[in-house]
């Protein structure tokens, strides 16, 4: 227990600089980027040198780069993540408002991808070299070759506009002032497509990893031990072969939530799914200094999150990883 | 209605449809307009200042002008192309120093106040003229808004002010927010802004942020049997192909300002039970504009911007950027205004042998490698159509032996680029005609703006002769005069070719059949909505 407790600490004081890296180079890239928030306000509206003197002043762009990021680091401080400028609300509400929505398909579709990744790679592991093992190691890789947005204009295509069996996109039925259970089935229903397609790009790296770890178990002794107790060929996939196997899949967990939360941005946006990933987008468009930070530093923490549970989660599985991190 | 079915091979017709399409009679229906329902729309952006007395624009207006409702609204029939809204009739004094509104009797707010002269003069005051962005030009003089009785309000201007530019600035410029909500507070910082007040057919009802906006019907409307809509939900699809598919499943009905893209038209105007609709934006002409930086000295000679305007072929624009849905542009007013454009301006047609000639002549001979100078060109990234005509306009430089580097922005990297940095030689640029030169075009070939200004002349251009002109017809208070002095102002422009206009387009909507009473007037997406309907 000491053991874990020594990793989160050190995991922590460790986040903190990698958080002020993270501040600190997102704001000089978007800095970098020309045009501010007023620049990209005016486009919709026009207007004068005076209203847009009046502007910059109101948002603040008129003090110096140095100041701005001053007083942003100074605020954090208080852990206030500022106003928005574009939204003109507290950011911490207007990320608040998407971040279930981001969670909930992210959450969602590791679950589809490593769940449905990982007991196809059983299926496809257990007998290496056959029929079904080809077949869905070259299926997995023709679905991981997709882009994310085509899969998801495809299945729109298919399954709302067609067949009409499900909703278009969104997070849930506009306006229908559903409650309760009605409400949580209205999401479900929403987030098939979405989830859909955002899980089955991933869904190909577990099947594949857990089929290369699996042809790896597969020559250790101690299989051939189970074999020759003359175990059933069922006991010795499940609880020897796939169970050796999946240890490096929970590594690829913690990595993967990373990449999914940059895949998110796309298919939110086809989906229409109003979460951090297109918030973020909007943001850049609109060079919303504060609200980027704002949701980089969220996601940042969200992946830090995960990380340490995943090595946490490790730790428990595995001695040997938190002992070595803990005495280094 | 089938009427305003259009299948792409009619508007090939191009500008003799812009044309004819305001010269034609509102529509008569022959239904009866139906009680109920609610309308699902798609809205691409998400304004955060719904305040249209603030922020005048078409992206604020989709939303708010069903809630907050302007002086008067522009009308393809009535006398000089407006229709009565909160005022009943104007009138300007015969100096220019003042100018009478009469305001509509029993009017009220959605929180139930009545509506009065004390509004109309408190929106002038406090918001058109310091704070809206077309506002602070048009309403510049205004000094004073008197109310002798509740329905009377008498502008007053410091300065003669021409009461057409008045009139034509009403629809876009004159939305009447409340005084009792606005008069506490900072107005930028009025919660209203998010949550409009008005006395428009509709009640600001939610706004999820990301999903959707909520208009409910407002059952005290002036207008009598008004609104027949109970709901408008504006569903916000921010990805571009998403309005289509969600009008194919029928999970909207309604598609407005290009939703849709052209290429996507002809497919959809096929499906069962939509139809395409190019009418109901008259009012809002956008402008493909060639923008030149004449600090560089091959664009200030005149030889070479002759040229590059003989080096655009024009229809082949039309017919391949805009799928036919556009019109050849000849000067700075489109050819649909009813007011002001002139035919009578010295055209540049596609020749691209007079094009190298005029080059030739100008000393810019080709080197050994087909060139004869390079060019920085900057294509505005608002609108597709834009882009495509960037890369259209490379290649028909090249054919002249100027080689154009296109440099792409997004938005933000744009307008700096471009209207603060002038860091440019060529831009294709989308203004918008407003109904008045006064209001938003003039701008873009005056001298004397200061830096950052944008949608303005940021190509160091000076003209005097045009800069008198322009500051003439901004004093000149009687309406032909100022017409004429204007259509002088066209022909100037297109002889001295400060910038190209190449286009002039609008946008489209598609539409479901149930949708009764679309496009009944020039700015109908942009308008009040209280007679559209569902047919059950």
């Amino acid at each position: 227990m000491t053991r874990t407790l020594t990793l989160i600490r050190r995991r922590l004081v460790g986040s903190i600089f990698v958080l002020l890296i993270v501040v600190i180079g997102t704001f000089l890239l978007l800095e970098a980027a020309p045009g501010d928030a007023v620049d990209a306000y005016i486009v919709s509206t026009g207007g004068d040198a005076g209203m847009i003197e009046l502007l910059r002043h109101r948002w603040g762009l008129d003090q110096s780069e140095l100041t701005r990021l001053a007083n942003y680091l100074w605020a954090l401080l208080h852990l206030d993540l500022g106003q928005s400028v574009t939204f003109s609300r507290p950011i911490r509400d207007v990320i608040l408002e998407r971040l279930p929505n981001t969670l909930l398909l992210m959450v969602s579709a590791t679950a589809l991808s490593f769940g449905l990744g990982s007991a196809l790679g059983i299926y496809a592991g257990a007998r290496p070299g056959s029929f079904r093992d080809r077949f869905l190691s070259i299926g997995s890789l023709a679905l991981y070759a997709v882009p994310g947005f085509w899969l998801g204009l495809v299945l729109i295509v298919v399954f709302a506009v067609d067949l009409r069996w499900l909703p278009i996109g969104g997070i849930e039925t506009l306006a229908s002032d559903k409650t309760g259970l009605d409400r949580v089935a209205d999401i479900a229903v929403h987030l098939i497509l979405p989830v859909s397609a955002l899980g089955f790009i991933y869904l190909a790296l577990y099947l594949r990893m857990m089929r290369a770890g699996m042809a790896e178990v597969w020559r250790q002794d101690f299989v051939l031990a189970a074999r020759a107790k003359g175990l059933s060929r069922r006991r010795i996939v499940l609880a020897h072969v796939a169970r050796n196997a999946l240890l490096p899949l929970v590594t690829m967990l913690g990595l993967q939530s990373a990449q999914m939360l940059g895949g998110s941005v796309v298919i939110e946006s086809v989906f229409s799914v109003p979460g951090l990933g297109r918030l973020a987008q909007e943001a850049v468009a609109s060079r919303d200094t504060p609200l980027l930070l704002g949701i980089i530093l969220t996601s940042a923490v969200l992946v830090i999150v995960i990380n340490l549970a995943v090595d946490i989660a490790y730790a428990f599985l595995d001695p040997r990883v938190g002992a070595g991190e803990a005495d280094a | 209605m089938s009427g305003f079915t259009i299948s792409r091979r009619t508007m090939l017709a191009g500008s003799a449809m812009l044309l004819a399409s305001t010269a034609m009679p509102a529509p008569g229906w022959a239904q009866t307009p139906k009680k109920g329902g609610r309308l699902v729309l798609a809205a691409d952006s998400e304004p955060r200042n719904l305040n249209p007395a603030i922020v005048a624009s078409n992206g604020v207006f989709f939303i708010s002008s069903k809630i907050v409702e302007t002086l008067a609204e522009a009308s393809f029939d009535g006398k000089d192309g407006l229709a009565p809204r909160l005022a009943l009739s104007w009138e300007g004094a015969a100096d220019g120093l003042s100018a009478t509104f009469k305001l509509r009797d029993g009017v009220k707010w959605h929180d139930g106040k009545p509506f009065t002269s004390a509004d109309v003069a408190f929106s002038a005051l406090q918001i058109w003229k310091p704070l809206q962005n077309l506002g602070r030009t048009v309403f510049k003089d205004l000094a004073s808004v008197d109310t002798p009785d509740d329905l009377t309000a008498i502008f007053k201007f410091a300065k003669p002010t021409p009461f057409q530019l008045i009139r034509n600035a009403l629809p876009a410029l004159s939305s009447v927010v409340p005084k009792h909500i606005y008069e506490v507070g900072k107005i930028e910082d009025n919660p209203a802004n998010n949550a409009p007040i008005g006395t428009g057919p509709f009640k600001f009802g939610e706004y999820k942020a990301g999903q959707y906006y909520r208009l409910t019907k407002n059952t005290d409307y002036w207008g009598k049997h008004e609104p027949y809509l109970d709901e408008i939900i504006y569903q916000v699809l921010p990805d571009r192909t998403s309005a289509a598919s969600a009008l194919e499943a029928e999970e909207i009905q309604l598609a407005a300002f290009s939703a849709v893209p052209l290429a996507d038209l002809d497919r959809i105007s096929k499906v069962p039970g939509l139809k395409v609709i190019s009418k109901g934006y008259e009012g809002l002409t956008y402008q493909l504009v060639v923008e030149i930086n004449h600090r560089r000295k091959e664009l200030a000679d005149l030889k070479v911007r002759q040229a590059i305007a003989h080096a655009i072929d024009k229809d082949f624009v039309i017919k391949t950027v805009f799928l036919g849905y556009a019109a050849t542009a000849t000067g700075p007013v489109p050819k649909n205004d009813p007011q002001f454009y002139t035919a009578d301006v010295p055209t540049y047609a596609f020749d691209v042998a007079k094009a190298n000639a005029l080059l030739d002549e100008a000393g810019y001979k080709k080197g050994p490698d087909g060139k004869r100078f390079t060019l920085k060109l900057l294509p505005a990234p608002y609108f597709n159509e834009t882009k495509q005509f960037g890369d259209y306009l490379r290649q028909a430089l090249a054919a002249i032996g100027i080689d154009a580097e296109l440099v792409n922005n997004d938005s933000a990297a744009h307008i700096k680029a471009v209207y603060t940095d002038h860091a440019f030689d060529l831009a294709v640029g989308p203004p918008v005609f407003r109904g008045d030169p006064a209001i938003s075009t003039t701008i873009l070939v005056q001298s004397g703006i200061p830096d950052g200004v944008p949608f303005s002349n940021q190509g160091g251009y000076k003209n005097d002769a045009l800069d008198a002109l322009i500051a003439k017809a901004s004093e000149t208070l009687d309406a032909s005069a100022r017409t004429d002095l204007y259509k002088e102002f066209q022909k100037e422009v297109a002889t001295d070719l400060p910038l190209i206009n190449v286009a002039e387009w609008s946008f489209i909507s598609v539409a479901r059949d149930t949708v009764g009473n679309i496009a009944n007037n020039p700015r109908w997406a942009v308008s009040n909505w209280a007679d559209t309907y569902l047919e059950s």
